[in-house]
């Protein structure tokens, strides 16, 4: 039966490509081999996130007057709405933990040099994609916090020089932080960066697949190295891995699960200890340091051009970095990887104190 | 083939002279004319796809309705060394009753990020927890991120009740 299914398919679609192709699919062995499994990790993340957000999408209500309370409902009405939505929260910033991982191991290890620029791009606007979705994420609830973090984030983007205003009323749909933003990060949230992101993560994972696995500079690139099977051998650690995170996921939501908060207000003052997700924090923290003018600037232009610059280098990195392309050892990539790690985790911690 | 290649190149360069042909003049002209005319053709028909869809983008402007005043309530219902936000059309104004007796109300929007400053009795201050900007009892801006003062409003009694007006 399955041989005759088989054939049949086989006839209208070329299987037998498929199976030579995974059978030819090494995963290469070295001391940085554990990292391959990031890229992993946060793709089942990201699939785990589209199926409890479908799930939430059946009963949350994106305005104003009915967010929070449709929240409230899936969080004390709905059966296991509250463990749907503290998965949908954990995973979340597992899925942009996983991420960065993802990214620094590939910094570190120079997987970005030639060829593999494009996949090392593609990756970056995959990230910049997962901070829009925990930003978009974040006002859905619309509680007190969320309300406040977006004021200043969409204000951030709003000192901007030229773009910045109109960027603004963009984002927010007018001049104030109101419904009509939590309409628009609602869109953004689940229909625009899900499609986008979608598109982008396939270029990312066709570019994987043409292009093999990167393997370290100066590693062995003799045929005979030693290499481990991708199917079934590697495939089947990938899974154990995805089901490995997912009993951890089902923790951290049984035994932390979200909270609601105070329903947003417009007119209440902020309230205390207001912080944005902990991967917003070192630029939130490094922010509170500068002084309100610089110079003839306003400090938070200055800053916010700074983490603009320093982004834009970051993302180049495969383009400055033409030693690494050309197979010769480049320690100022590793000094400028570390600098980068110590401040986001000093930083982070600095914010994340009271 | 050779007289075709020939062909060819006259006629990619244009260069009708050397032929004496009006036919070729009337070709190289005709190509700019088509030229110009689909991608003029292409370029305004983007533009008008990209205008309706760049209109729809931005939001319409929302008329409001012009508040000058605003009555807050009978004094004695402010404790002193108290603050409170009072609704002003949709902005939000911080009314102040001092330590000392004094009502002060100034914008309640931080001129750092936009969040909602409060009155802080501990500090004698306006406080904004978002980023830890303090502004004094005139609304001046004294530490933390804030890089303007706050916008003054009038405070106007009427009778017992607390009024507050835009500053002229």
């Amino acid at each position: 039966m399955t041989t005759k299914l088989r054939a049949w398919f086989d006839e209208r679609i070329p299987l037998q490509d498929l199976k030579e192709f995974l059978a030819k699919k090494h995963v290469p062995l070295h001391r940085g081999s554990v990292w391959y499994y990031f890229g992993g990790v946060s793709l089942f993340l990201f699939i785990v996130q589209v199926i409890t957000g479908i799930l939430l999408l059946l009963y949350y209500k994106g305005s104003e007057q009915l967010a929070w309370e449709s929240i409230q409902f899936i969080m004390s009405k709905v059966q296991f709405g509250w463990l749907v939505r503290s998965i949908h929260t954990w995973a979340a910033n597992l899925f942009v933990l996983a991420v960065f991982i993802h990214m620094f191991s590939v910094f570190f290890e120079r997987a970005y040099r030639r060829p593999r620029e494009l996949t090392w791009l593609t990756g970056m606007v995959l990230l910049f994609l997962a901070l829009g979705f925990g930003f978009s994420g974040y006002l859905l609830p619309w509680n007190e916090l969320a309300f406040f973090a977006t004021k200043v984030g969409t204000d951030i983007a709003g000192v901007l020089p030229v773009i910045g205003k109109p960027l603004m009323v963009f984002l927010r749909g007018g001049e104030e932080v109101t419904g009509a933003t939590l309409s628009r990060f609602f869109g953004f949230h689940v229909a625009v960066f899900p499609g986008l992101f979608t598109v982008i993560l396939s270029i990312h994972l066709i570019l994987v697949q043409r292009q093999g696995m990167s393997e370290p500079l100066g590693h062995d690139t003799r045929p005979n190295r030693r290499v481990m099977p991708f199917f079934p051998n590697f495939l089947l650690r990938d899974l154990l891995l995805w089901l490995i995170v997912l009993n951890i996921l089902a923790i951290l939501a049984v035994l932390f699960p979200s909270e609601l908060g105070k329903k947003a207000d417009a007119f209440a003052p902020a309230p205390e200890g207001i912080r944005p997700e902990w991967y917003f924090l070192f630029m939130f923290q490094t922010l509170k340091y500068f002084p309100a003018q610089v110079l003839f600037m306003d400090g938070e232009v200055l800053g916010i051009l700074l983490f603009g610059i320093a982004g834009l280098l970051w993302m180049l990195v495969p383009f400055w970095d033409r030693k690494s392309s050309r197979g010769e050892a480049n320690r100022w990539v590793n000094y400028v990887g570390l600098f980068v790690v110590i401040y986001i985790l000093v930083f982070t911690v600095l914010g994340w104190l009271p | 083939m050779i007289r075709k290649k020939k062909s060819q190149v006259f006629n990619a360069e244009g260069v009708s002279l050397t032929l004496g042909s009006d036919a070729t003049a009337t070709d190289g002209g005709k190509r700019d004319f088509l030229k110009i005319v689909l991608g003029g053709g292409l370029v305004a028909w983007i533009a008008t796809l990209m205008y309706p869809l760049f209109s729809y983008l931005n939001p319409p402007r929302q008329t409001e309705v012009e508040v000058s005043s605003v009555k807050v309530g009978p004094l004695n219902d402010i404790p002193r060394d108290s603050g409170m936000i009072v609704r002003f059309g949709n902005k939000p104004v911080l009314l102040v009753r001092t330590a000392d007796d004094q009502l002060r109300a100034f914008s309640a929007v931080c001129t750092h990020l936009d969040c909602t400053v409060q009155y802080k009795s501990d500090l004698g201050m306006i406080w904004c927890a978002c980023h830890n900007g303090r502004y004094d009892l005139n609304g001046r801006n004294v530490s933390g991120p804030p890089p303007r003062p706050l916008e003054v409003y009038r405070v106007v009694m009427q009778g017992d009740d607390v009024h507050i007006t835009a500053a002229a």
